[in-house]
C-alpha cells in the first residue's frame, strides 16, 4: 500500500509505569495485588462536571448516557486517597525526577512550574472521576528527526476486574506519558519509534517491567479521513498491524460513503416499535427484550454488513455506539437470518416496515422503551456520520486482540481539563534541572558489553534489555565472569522456563551464590540448571549444592577417571584420543556436575594419553 | 508565576516576564439559566450558605472556594427537580469556618420565614466543618413543624465523584418527608447507597475527609434515605411533621467560649474569659480539669460566668461526683453538662443565656433536654 499517497500521518503516546517506592499522590506502595486478596469494597456513581472553562466534555457526556454504579476493591496496600476519601499528598518527588531524567534524555525543556490537572474520566476507572496529570517537559527530538511534543506525569487508573468492577491496587501508580508529534508516515515507522522510546525509558532503570506496564496509544489519520486515537496497544509487535488496519478502516468508510451517496441513501430519525412482531421469536436476545425498535436505513443494504477491517463492519461501529445506552448491541438485516432470528421473521420485518431491497433494517432491543430509543438514536447518529462529508468520525478507539479496533468514545477535547486544586504547583528551577544526569542508553550499554566482555552484539542487546540487567551488573562487580552470568541469564533461564521451571522462585542471591560456586570450582557450570531446578522446587541453595554438586578434589577426580578408563580399556585402546568425547559424558555423570567440564576434559585427556603412550 | 492554559487544556506556570499580551480572551461561559421546575410538586426552600457543596476553583489561591448559589445547585443536580419545586435563598457564600452566631441568627430568621411562607421543608446548604454547630443553633432557635435539613459535601462539587448530588437529593427527600425537626443529612457510609438523617443536636463531624464523616453520638440517627430510590425511613424517636408549632426564638448571647482542657494547661488561660457570660469546658474523662484550674473557675463562676463541664471523650456522660477533683469543680460552681456534646453545649449556652436572665433558671435549662441534645438514659454505647 502506498501510505505516502494516502497521506498517512501517525503519532504515538507511550504510557509507562514508573517503578517508584510510593504512588504518585499517596504513600501507598506501587505493588499489584491478586484480586482475591482484596479486603474491602465500596460502590459509587460518577457524574460529568463542567470544565474550568464552564463546558462539559463531549467524551464525558457520552459516558453519562447510562447511570452506572461502580464497585471498587480495596486492599491493605491502598488507602483513603485511592478511595477518593482523602485529599492527595504532594506530588511524588521520585516520580517527577524520573520524568525530568527522561525529558533531558530527549533534549526537552522543563516547564518552569508544574501544575497538576484533573483529566475528566468517568468510565469508572478512577474513583475521583478524573485522572491527575501534569505537564512536565516540552519539545524533544527523536533520532529519526521526529519530535516529542510533551512529557506528562500521570496517575495510573484502576484495573478493570470485569464490567463495572475495578481494583484499586493499580490506581495511583506513577505513569509517564510521552507524546510524539504526528511525525510518522508508515506503519513500520510507528513501530520503530515506539521501540526506541521504550528502550530509552528502560535505560533509566526506573520503569516497571512486564505485561501491562507499558501501553501505547496510536493517533492515526489519512488525508481524507480523520484523527483517531487507538488506546491500549500493549504488544509492540502489533503496532504496525494496528496502523495498517486503521488505514484500511478509514479507506473502507470513505468507499462506503461514496457508495451511499451514489445510492442517494438517507437517514431519518426515530424508528418504530416492533416488539409485537417478535413475541414468538426463538432469538434469546429479542425474547429477553422488553422493547424492540426497528430503524430503516434506506440505501444501506449490504453496506452495514461490509467488512471495513478484519472482523469489523459498519454494523459493528453502529453497535458500539448503541452500547453506550447499556444495550448488548444491535442486529441488522445484512447479517440476518442469524442469532435465532429466522428468514420468515426477517421477511415479516421487512414488509412490516416497508423496507426495499436496497434498505437495511436495524433492530435495537432494550430493557425499556427509553433504552431501545436511546440505542436507535445512537445508530442514527452513526449512520448520519457514515454518509456525511466526513464519514470517519474523530474517535477514541480500543484495540481488540488481533489489531482491529472498537469505538470507545469521541475524542476528548481541552474541556476535560480542570485544575487539581488539592495539589500545590512544583517549581523546577535551573539548579534542579542542571543536576539531572542522563543514564547510558541500553543500546550504548550493549555496545560497551561487546567491547568490554566480548559478548556477541545480539546477546549483548538482549542482556541490556533484560529485567536481570541489574543482577548482571552486580555479578560483574563481584568478580563473576561476564560470559558466565550472561549465559545463565539468557540461555539457562530460558531453557528452564521452557521446561516449566518456576524461574520467579529463584532469588537473585541464588544466582550470585551459584556463580561464585562455579568460580571457586565448587560446582561445574553444567550443574547450574540442576541447582536452579532444585531451588525452584523449594530447596535452599546450600542443600541443592550439596545434593547436586558434592565437592570433588582433583585427586578424587583423577581416581574416578582412571577407574572409568580401566573399566573401558578396550574401548580406549581402540579409539585412542577419540575416546575423549564419549568418556566425557560418563565422567560428568559420575561427578554429577560438581567439577567443571574443562577440568574433567583436561584430566581425562591426560589419563587417556598416559594409557595410549604406555601402550 | 503566571498560569498559562495551553490548547491541550493543561496549565503550566511561567514567569510573568516571559508573557506578553496578545488579546483579551473571548467571553467565558455565562451563568446557567434558571433551572426548570414543576410547580405541581411540593415547595422546598433552599437556603444556601456556601461550603463544599457549592465550591469551585479560586484563582486567588488556586484552592477551592465557595462560589455557587442555590440555582447552580439545581442546574448541577437535575434529579432535585423530580422531588419538589424550589425557592432559592442565597444567604451567604462562605466556607463554614467563617460562620458566626450573627449569621446563625440571620439563617434562623430566613428559615423561619420560609416555613411561614409555606415551604414544606427547608434545605440549608452548608460547609461541613461547622455544620453541626449551625444545626444545633437552629434546633434551639426555631420550633418547626416542618423539616429543616442541613446538607453539605465532603468532596468538592467540581469533581465527578462528589457526594454533593446524592446528599442533596437525599436531603430533598428528607425535607419532603414526615420529619419535623432540624437534621443533618449526609452519607451513611463510604458507599453511594444511603444517607443518614442525624438529629441537629447530637451530630458531630468525626472525620476530616470521608463522606460518612457525620455521626450521631450517644444516639442512633433519626432516619435514613436510601439512594437512588430516595425512600425515607424514620425511627420511632424522630420528631414528626406538625408535632411542633412554628416559633422563632432568635436571641443568642455571643459572649460564650469553649475550651479544651489539656495536661499542664495554665490557669492564666481562664483570664481571657473574664467577663464572658458562659464557658463550656471539654474536660477529660468524666469531666475534669486539673486542680490548678479550680480557683480560676471558681472566680469566673463567682463573677457570673456560667461554666458548663462536658467531656472530650465525646461518648458518654459527665459525672463530677466520682473523684475529688470533680467534687471540687462542683463546689467551685461548675455545672455538669450531662451527655451534651461540647459544641452543642456551647450553642445551647449561647441560646439559654440569650433568652433567660435568671442564673438559676439558666442552669436548670442547661440540664434539661430541650431539643434532643441531652438524653436521660445512656442507652447507646460507643
Amino acid at each position: 500500500m502506498d501510505y505516502k499517497a494516502l497521506g498517512l500521518v501517525a503519532g504515538i503516546e507511550i504510557h509507562q509505569q514508573l517503578d517508584t517506592k510510593e504512588k504518585l499522590f499517596c504513600h501507598c506502595p506501587t505493588t499489584l495485588r491478586e484480586i482475591a486478596e482484596h479486603n474491602g469494597e465500596f460502590s459509587r456513581y460518577l457524574r460529568a462536571t463542567v470544565s474550568e472553562m464552564g463546558e462539559i466534555d463531549r467524551a464525558a457526556k457520552e459516558e453519562m448516557k447510562s447511570d452506572r454504579k461502580f464497585l471498587y476493591y480495596a486492599y491493605d496496600t491502598t488507602c483513603l486517597v485511592e478511595n477518593d476519601e482523602e485529599p492527595p499528598a504532594p506530588m511524588n518527588e521520585e516520580a517527577l525526577s524520573v520524568c525530568l531524567t527522561i525529558g533531558k534524555m530527549f533534549g526537552m525543556t522543563p516547564v518552569p512550574q508544574v501544575h497538576t490537572m484533573r483529566k475528566l474520566v468517568i468510565d469508572g476507572s478512577n474513583t475521583s472521576g478524573f485522572q491527575r496529570t501534569a505537564l512536565v517537559a516540552l519539545n524533544g527530538t527523536l533520532p529519526n528527526g521526529g519530535q516529542i511534543e510533551t512529557i506528562c506525569l500521570e496517575e495510573e487508573a484502576c484495573q478493570r476486574v470485569k464490567d463495572e468492577v475495578f481494583s484499586l491496587d493499580r490506581l495511583g501508580i506513577p505513569l509517564i506519558e510521552i507524546t510524539t508529534s504526528p511525525c510518522m508516515h508508515t506503519p513500520e515507522d510507528v513501530q520503530k519509534v515506539a521501540e526506541y522510546i521504550g528502550m530509552a525509558l528502560r535505560s533509566t532503570g526506573k520503569v516497571k517491567r512486564g505485561i501491562g506496564t507499558i501501553r501505547q496509544d496510536v493517533n492515526i489519520s489519512i488525508a481524507a479521513g480523520a484523527r483517531v486515537e487507538i488506546k491500549g496497544v500493549q504488544e509492540l509487535d502489533l503496532i504496525a498491524e494496528v496502523v495498517r488496519r486503521e488505514v484500511q478502516r478509514q479507506q473502507s468508510l470513505l468507499e462506503i460513503r461514496d457508495e451511499l451517496v451514489k445510492r442517494s441513501a438517507a437517514v431519518t430519525d426515530g424508528g418504530r416499535d416492533v416488539t409485537d412482531l417478535f413475541k414468538d421469536t426463538k432469538s434469546t436476545v429479542l425474547k429477553k427484550a422488553k422493547k424492540i425498535r426497528a430503524l430503516v436505513l434506506p440505501g444501506f443494504a449490504g453496506l452495514v454488513g461490509r467488512e471495513i477491517q478484519p472482523g469489523r463492519r459498519l454494523g459493528s461501529e453502529m453497535s458500539d455506539y448503541a452500547k453506550k445506552c447499556g444495550v448488548g448491541g444491535i442486529f441488522h438485516t445484512d447479517e440476518l437470518p442469524a442469532y435465532g432470528v429466522t428468514a420468515e421473521e426477517v421477511a415479516m420485518l421487512r414488509s412490516h416496515v416497508s423496507a426495499g431491497a436496497q434498505d437495511c433494517v436495524i433492530l435495537a432491543s432494550g430493557s425499556s422503551e427509553k433504552q431501545a430509543m436511546c440505542a436507535v438514536a445512537q445508530v442514527v447518529v452513526r449512520a448520519k456520520i457514515a454518509l456525511s462529508e466526513n464519514p470517519v468520525p474523530e474517535e477514541t478507539r480500543k484495540m481488540l486482540e488481533t489489531g482491529s479496533t472498537a469505538y470507545m468514545r469521541p475524542l476528548p477535547g481541552a474541556a476535560r481539563m480542570y485544575p487539581e486544586t488539592d495539589v500545590l504547583p512544583v517549581a523546577i528551577d535551573a539548579a534542579r534541572w542542571n543536576a539531572v544526569t542522563i543514564p547510558e542508553l541500553l543500546t550504548d550499554r550493549a555496545d560497551r558489553y561487546v567491547k568490554e566482555y566480548g559478548i556477541d552484539r545480539p546477546y549483548a542487546l538482549q542482556l541490556a534489555g533484560s529485567e536481570k540487567l541489574p543482577l548482571f551488573e552486580r555479578a560483574v562487580n563481584e568478580g563473576i565472569k561476564a560470559k558466565l552470568a550472561a549465559f545463565t541469564i539468557l540461555s539457562t533461564v530460558t531453557e528452564l522456563r521452557r521446561d516449566g521451571t518456576d524461574i520467579a522462585k529463584i532469588p537473585d542471591e541464588a544466582y550470585l551464590a551459584a556463580w561464585h560456586a562455579v568460580e571457586k570450582g565448587q560446582a561445574a557450570k553444567e550443574a547450574v540448571p540442576e541447582i536452579f531446578r532444585s531451588i525452584a522446587a523449594g530447596c535452599t541453595f546450600e542443600d541443592s549444592l550439596k545434593k547436586l554438586a558434592p565437592a570433588v578434589s582433583r585427586e578424587e577426580l583423577e581416581a574416578i577417571v582412571r577407574k572409568i578408563i580401566s573399566e573401558r580399556s578396550d574401548f580406549v585402546a581402540q579409539k585412542g584420543k577419540g575416546a575423549l568425547g564419549p568418556l566425557m559424558g560418563v565422567v560428568m555423570a559420575e561427578v554429577r556436575g560438581s567439577v567443571d567440564g574443562k577440568l574433567v576434559s583436561e584430566v581425562l585427556r591426560k589419563e587417556i594419553d598416559k594409557v595410549s603412550n604406555g601402550k | 508565576m503566571a498560569v498559562v492554559k495551553l490548547g491541550s487544556g493543561y496549565n503550566i506556570g511561567v514567569p510573568p516576564q516571559a508573557c506578553s499580551f496578545i488579546e483579551h480572551a473571548g467571553p467565558q461561559a455565562g451563568k446557567p439559566a434558571a433551572a426548570a421546575q414543576n410547580n405541581n410538586l411540593p415547595l422546598l426552600s433552599i437556603v444556601s450558605t456556601g461550603g463544599t457543596i457549592a465550591s469551585r476553583i479560586d484563582y486567588r489561591t488556586g484552592s477551592v472556594t465557595s462560589q455557587f448559589d442555590a440555582n447552580d445547585i439545581l442546574v448541577a443536580i437535575p434529579e432535585l427537580a423530580e422531588i419538589a419545586h424550589y425557592r432559592t435563598i442565597p444567604l451567604a457564600t462562605i466556607l463554614s469556618e467563617n460562620m458566626t452566631p450573627a449569621i446563625w441568627q440571620d439563617l434562623a430568621r430566613a428559615v423561619h420565614d420560609e416555613i411561614k411562607g409555606g415551604a414544606r421543608g427547608v434545605i440549608v446548604t452548608h460547609g461541613t466543618d461547622t455544620m453541626a454547630y449551625s444545626a444545633a443553633a437552629l434546633s434551639f432557635m426555631i420550633d418547626s413543624p416542618a423539616p429543616i435539613v442541613f446538607v453539605g459535601s465532603q468532596r468538592s462539587a467540581d469533581r465527578p465523584s462528589s457526594d454533593n448530588a446524592m446528599n442533596a437529593v437525599s436531603a430533598a427527600a428528607a425535607a419532603t418527608s414526615d420529619l419535623g425537626e432540624v437534621a443533618v443529612v449526609m452519607h451513611d457510609s463510604t458507599n453511594d447507597d444511603r444517607c443518614a438523617i442525624h438529629r441537629g443536636t447530637r451530630v458531630r463531624k468525626m472525620h476530616t475527609s470521608r463522606r460518612d464523616a457525620f455521626r450521631s453520638l450517644g444516639a442512633d440517627p433519626v432516619g435514613y434515605v436510601e439512594y437512588p430510590s430516595r425512600t425515607v425511613t424514620l425511627t420511632p424517636g424522630a420528631i414528626r411533621r406538625g408535632e411542633r408549632k412554628l416559633a422563632l426564638h432568635d436571641n443568642l448571647e455571643p459572649h460564650c467560649g469553649l475550651i479544651q482542657f489539656f495536661p499542664g494547661m495554665s490557669p492564666d488561660i481562664l483570664k481571657a474569659y473574664e467577663g464572658y457570660r458562659g464557658l463550656v469546658i471539654a474536660g477529660t474523662g468524666l469531666g475534669h480539669t486539673s486542680t490548678a484550674l479550680i480557683p480560676g473557675l471558681r472566680k469566673l463562676s463567682d463573677d457570673g460566668t456560667l461554666v458548663v463541664m462536658t467531656s472530650q471523650c465525646m461518648h458518654g456522660r459527665v459525672c463530677d461526683r466520682v473523684y475529688d477533683t470533680g467534687r471540687d469543680l462542683l463546689a467551685a460552681g461548675v455545672l455538669e453538662g450531662g451527655d451534651l456534646l461540647p459544641e452543642a453545649a456551647l450553642v445551647k449556652l449561647m441560646w439559654v443565656l440569650g433568652n433567660e436572665k435568671s442564673p438559676e433558671k439558666a442552669k436548670a435549662l442547661m440540664q434539661n433536654d430541650l431539643k434532643g441534645e441531652c438524653t436521660r438514659r445512656s442507652a447507646h454505647g460507643l
